[in-house]
């Protein structure tokens, strides 16, 4: 009989045909038409780029750029604000840590021990970990550039605003991507810790961690290279570092003094890519 | 229609490890299809039995409802003479600590050091620092190095575990099984990657072992030869019921072939027939 039931879907169907199929081609349909109009609300019309007024103000823009400003003095500025770019980064990034550690630990459900047997949280812990998925929301949707003009108001100009926007931000989004790396990176061994009994930490530190490591080395630094980035912009509102200097700079059109700064961007994000990838290699 | 034999003797006694009567899960899954049925089972300390059946016949399943990592649908259950399920989550996870499970896949995350994984047996006893301090410099080598050489795994304890064979990671995993206090071992298959030989040297290794302590040991095997060979009493699963439970003199080639062909036909009322009725649905 169930010989038989198996014969009649194989003559029903010879070609094998993918069940999933019609489904994929339906959504990529769907997802086109909900992109057009995102488009269309952007005036989105790259022509613009490529007419002749445009191309020529590029052109005198870009050509301003050159030589990058050199002198002895302007260099010595560089140094000393690239190093103040580092730092306001450095700071804010470990402060944000300092939260987003012990929120990530919250949030997670991989190291639920509530969940463990029933793979539902008790009700405590998961409004618990709801609230604090709020909070976090909270941080994150407020821009750092709207905490940094916040706190350049509370604690004056210079490189304390960006500090603390930069901490309050990315505390909100380290702890959202490493909960979701935790829960994505395989939760068998932590789940066999937990399931003899270990402790939530424990588990973290001898399963989840080791599983997950590389993965969160590798956000981390790349948040580190968005905070320096990040404390660029909010040097346009006079939260200190090089980004307050290149507003200056653009103010009084000395294209080869921004030439010079945006070189110190690019090193800067080269040496965290290089960071990145050595600690990887560490790790891997 | 459940064959039971003299192990319903060690039943009378109060102080069982395990009690089950009438138990019945569901898998977590989407559809809770049911994983074991009107389950009657009795475990006394220190005893020794091996689980066989065909594959997905719920051997997993009642091994991690005996570890608490499953909770039962229903039916009666009791673990060190209490009822897990009806206590709070912090007195259920501190029972969690008297029992381990090894599962069948070995709970090793790649990047960590095999002296690390085997100590992670430790945890449940160990306060957090010392379970950070381990992570730094190991806390008992020694303890580590004997119970991997038990499995003839000594030279590996600084080796990173995905430098080892798959073989050789089954053994690490019950290496760190030995270094647990546990008062029941629960062994998931633990001779999927090994030879002949190691499967003998593992299983006398979890025996001696297990007995040593007075644990129990529940081990679940493919290896029906070896479960006869090496285990007392054989608890035989058939789609999620118990087949038969029987000391290993009372266990037939005809049972076996029962058990894994549903062949002869006086064998097939005492095969339960409503494990077919989904395949034939699921073919259908």
């Amino acid at each position: 009989m169930r010989v038989s039931a198996v014969d009649a879907a194989a003559v029903r169907d010879v070609r094998h045909r993918d069940p999933a199929w019609r489904g994929r081609v339906a959504w990529t349909a769907v997802f086109a038409l909900a992109l057009w109009p995102m488009f269309v609300v952007s005036e989105f019309t790259p022509a613009i780029l490529f007419d002749r007024q445009s191309l020529a103000a590029t052109g005198q823009f870009l050509a301003g750029f050159f030589p990058p400003a050199h002198d002895r003095a302007f260099l010595l500025m560089l140094v000393r604000e690239t190093w103040l770019t580092i730092a306001i980064a450095t700071a804010g990034l470990a402060l944000a840590l300092l939260g987003a550690i012990p929120a990530t630990l919250l949030v997670t459900e991989q190291l639920s021990i509530s969940r463990l047997g029933t793979r539902r949280m008790a009700p405590l812990p998961a409004a618990m970990r709801q609230l604090v998925r709020w909070l976090l929301v909270l941080l994150r949707s407020v821009p750092e550039l709207v905490w940094a003009l916040l706190f350049v108001r509370i604690v004056g100009l210079g490189p304390t605003a960006g500090v603390l926007a930069i901490a309050l931000t990315y505390c909100g989004m380290l702890a959202k991507v490493y909960a979701e790396i935790l829960e994505s990176s395989a939760s068998h061994t932590s789940d066999a810790l937990l399931a003899n009994g270990s402790g939530r930490l424990a588990a973290l530190l001898y399963g989840a961690l080791p599983e997950a490591a590389s993965e969160l080395v590798s956000y981390t630094v790349y948040r580190w290279e968005c905070a320096i980035r990040g404390s660029v912009v909010m040097g346009f509102v006079g939260a200190g570092g090089l980004g307050q200097r290149m507003d200056e700079s653009m103010k009084m059109l000395a294209g080869g003094e921004v030439a010079a700064m945006l070189l110190i961007f690019v090193l800067l994000v080269a040496g965290a890519d290089a960071v990145s990838a050595l600690l990887r290699r560490r790790l891997g | 229609m459940n064959v039971t034999g003299p192990p319903t003797a060690a039943a009378a006694d109060a102080a069982l490890l395990y009690e089950l009567r009438q138990l019945t899960a569901r898998h977590h899954g989407a559809q809770h299809a049911e994983a074991l049925h009107g389950i009657d089972l009795a475990i006394a300390p220190g005893e020794q039995l091996a689980l066989i059946g065909p594959s997905g016949a719920g051997k997993t399943t009642l091994l991690a409802t005996l570890a608490c990592a499953h909770r039962p649908h229903a039916g009666h259950f009791t673990a060190f003479g209490v009822q897990p399920w009806a206590l709070a989550n912090g007195a259920r996870h501190r029972l969690r600590a008297r029992l381990f499970l090894a599962p069948q896949t070995p709970p090793l995350p790649p990047r960590q050091r095999v002296v690390t994984a085997v100590l992670a047996a430790r945890l449940p006893h160990w306060s957090l620092w010392r379970a950070l301090v381990s992570l730094v410099r190991p806390a008992d080598p020694q303890a580590a190095h004997a119970a991997l050489a038990r499995f003839n795994l000594g030279d590996k304890l600084y080796a990173r575990v995905d430098r080892l064979s798959g073989g050789e990671r089954q053994r690490c995993a019950l290496a760190r099984l030995l270094l647990s206090s546990a008062e029941a071992l629960l062994v998931d298959e633990p001779l999927s990657a090994l030879d002949p030989v190691l499967s003998q040297l593992t299983l006398d290794t979890l025996r001696s072992e297990a007995a040593a302590r007075g644990a129990a040991l529940v081990c679940s095997l493919h290896q029906v030869d070896l479960a006869l060979a090496n285990f007392p009493r054989i608890v035989a699963l058939r789609g999620g019921r118990i087949a038969f439970d029987l000391p290993r003199a009372d266990v037939t080639p005809e049972l076996i072939a029962a058990l894994y062909h549903g062949a002869s036909p006086e064998q097939h009322a005492e095969v339960p027939a409503p494990d077919l009725a989904p395949l034939s649905r699921a073919c259908a």
